[in-house]
């Protein structure tokens, strides 16, 4: 291992990944990526693989945009020859109650006002894009056709190696046990496998990012929560689109590979970084789907597994350096969202950390976005 | 018979040939192996492929093979359908 860098990146995921390609495509030299499992090893490897649009903040609608829009050329911009898999089959929302119908009717709103071609959707229109789903459940809905998937796992690999050949080293099982801070100023980063001198941080840890922003004496205001999902049985495609809903607490994608991927959240979640399953979480989910997608109870559960949602008062991404410690920037906080960020996280941060004219404006993401509390935003589209 | 057509993983179709592509490309562990081709993600949960796959890593990478880590174990232990989850019913269908 190297034992000095001009930039230390904690965390192997989207994020990390992309912040180091961004940095080294803009000429930043020296630069380590530190994992502690392997790269996508932590959330990015255990997120659902969706992309939306459909969001209830201006900034999420921004980021979520760019992003959707860069993954459409992800491939051939990183070069990467197996492709990303992206496919744009649309979500589909659905409102369990009139004023979450209200709220879908605000947010498309705010979307259309970011350039997002997404629509309000009858109980009628939502039985023909989704022919299995029991509307009876639901008073309409809200739809974006530009909404998709992609593999997480290939689209994290093609900004590795993309980040690879462009100089960057990758030190993946490897932990960051401290972060030295000499004059209020980073001075280098300790982990298992040696000291590495360094004056800056990106804290892109995920649901480890609090703990790794206290190493250095900074605090966040970012919670984790474990989040549960599960898969069945590939079968022939039925459901081209996510469905998805805040009140029914359900998201559900078919796979590209015909497997369904769905989870849901609860209150009462593990905080303690777990990633464990429990029985509690199938039961839950399995009746859910059992009164609103019947035909999908008939498939056979075949994997559980769970992930990491870092979370932040108002469910939106920090983007910014920390205040008590000059070197430290954060990306962080993205609230189960840091897949469909990655692009525009790589992007912003790489312009703010190399001083560069912002290619996007990324400001009302600050540390202040929490500060004054009656005027935060919260953003209200969450699983 | 050539690598690219001895199949390791028989859910996601994975041949011998992707495997030993990877390791030599330093993904030389069954989680990372699996990210990339799908391998032990299908109906079989690995209970086919990993100790296959293992052997390879073992054998390319000259680490013991007791060191090398299978994927996590996770629930459900076999496919059970959701509507009998839901329903609390026995699966006994034929």
């Amino acid at each position: 291992m190297k034992n000095r860098a001009d930039y230390v990146i904690i965390g192997g995921g989207v994020s990390g990944c992309s912040i180091a390609y961004n940095l080294a495509k803009n000429g930043a030299k020296n630069i380590v990526v530190i994992e502690k499992k392997y790269i996508c090893g932590g959330s990015t490897g255990a997120c659902g693989a969706g992309v939306r649009m459909q969001w209830g903040t201006e900034m999420n609608c921004k980021l979520s945009k760019f992003s959707i829009d860069y993954y459409e050329n992800a491939a051939q911009a990183l070069d990467y020859a197996d492709g990303i898999e992206f496919k744009q089959k649309g979500y589909l929302l659905i409102a369990a109650t009139n004023s979450e119908f209200d709220q879908f009717k605000k947010n498309v709103v705010v979307q259309k006002a970011c350039g997002i071609p997404s629509r309000i959707v009858s109980k009628e229109e939502a039985k023909e894009l989704a022919p299995h789903l029991n509307t009876d459940m639901i008073v309409g809905g809200a739809f974006c056709e530009k909404d998709g998937f992609l593999n997480p796992f290939k689209t994290t690999d093609a900004f590795y190696r993309a980040a690879k050949r462009l100089g960057v080293e990758f030190y993946p099982y490897t932990q960051v046990t401290g972060i030295t801070v000499e004059n209020g100023r980073i001075k280098g980063v300790d982990t298992t496998q040696g000291y590495i001198e360094c004056p800056v941080v990106v804290n892109c840890a995920g649901g480890f990012s609090a703990d790794i922003a206290k190493m250095a004496g900074v605090t966040i205001p970012v919670k984790r929560e474990r989040h549960q999902i599960l898969v069945t049985e590939p079968v022939t495609p039925v459901q081209p689109a996510m469905i998805m809903g805040f009140k029914l607490n359900i998201y559900i994608q078919q796979s590209l590979h015909g497997s369904f991927i769905m989870g849901r959240n609860n209150l009462n979640e593990a905080t303690d970084g777990r990633v464990t399953s429990t029985w509690q979480f199938l039961d839950e989910m399995s009746k859910t789907v059992d009164t609103l997608l019947p035909l999908i109870s008939k498939l056979r559960v075949i994997r559980q597994w769970a992930g990491l949602y870092a979370m932040t008062p108002n469910r939106q991404p920090i983007y910014d350096k920390a205040q008590e410690v000059e070197g430290m920037y954060l990306a962080c906080g993205f609230s189960g969202h840091g897949f469909m960020f990655g692009p525009v996280t790589g992007v912003a941060m790489a312009d703010m950390i190399l001083g560069l004219t912002p290619t996007i404006d990324v400001a009302p993401l600050g540390l202040s976005q929490f500060s004054d509390k009656s005027t935060l935003v919260i953003e209200p589209a969450v699983v | 018979m050539k690598d690219d057509n001895v199949i390791i993983c028989r859910c996601s179709d994975v041949t011998l040939k992707d495997i030993r592509d990877l390791i030599d490309q330093g993904y030389n562990t069954f989680d990372e192996i699996k990210r990339i081709t799908r391998i032990g993600m299908g109906a079989c949960q690995g209970k086919t492929c990993t100790q296959l796959v293992l052997r390879e890593i073992a054998t390319r990478t000259g680490k013991p093979i007791e060191s090398l880590k299978p994927q996590t174990s996770r629930p459900t232990a076999v496919g059970v359908k959701l509507g009998v989850i839901a329903k609390g019913d026995c699966d006994d269908e034929k």
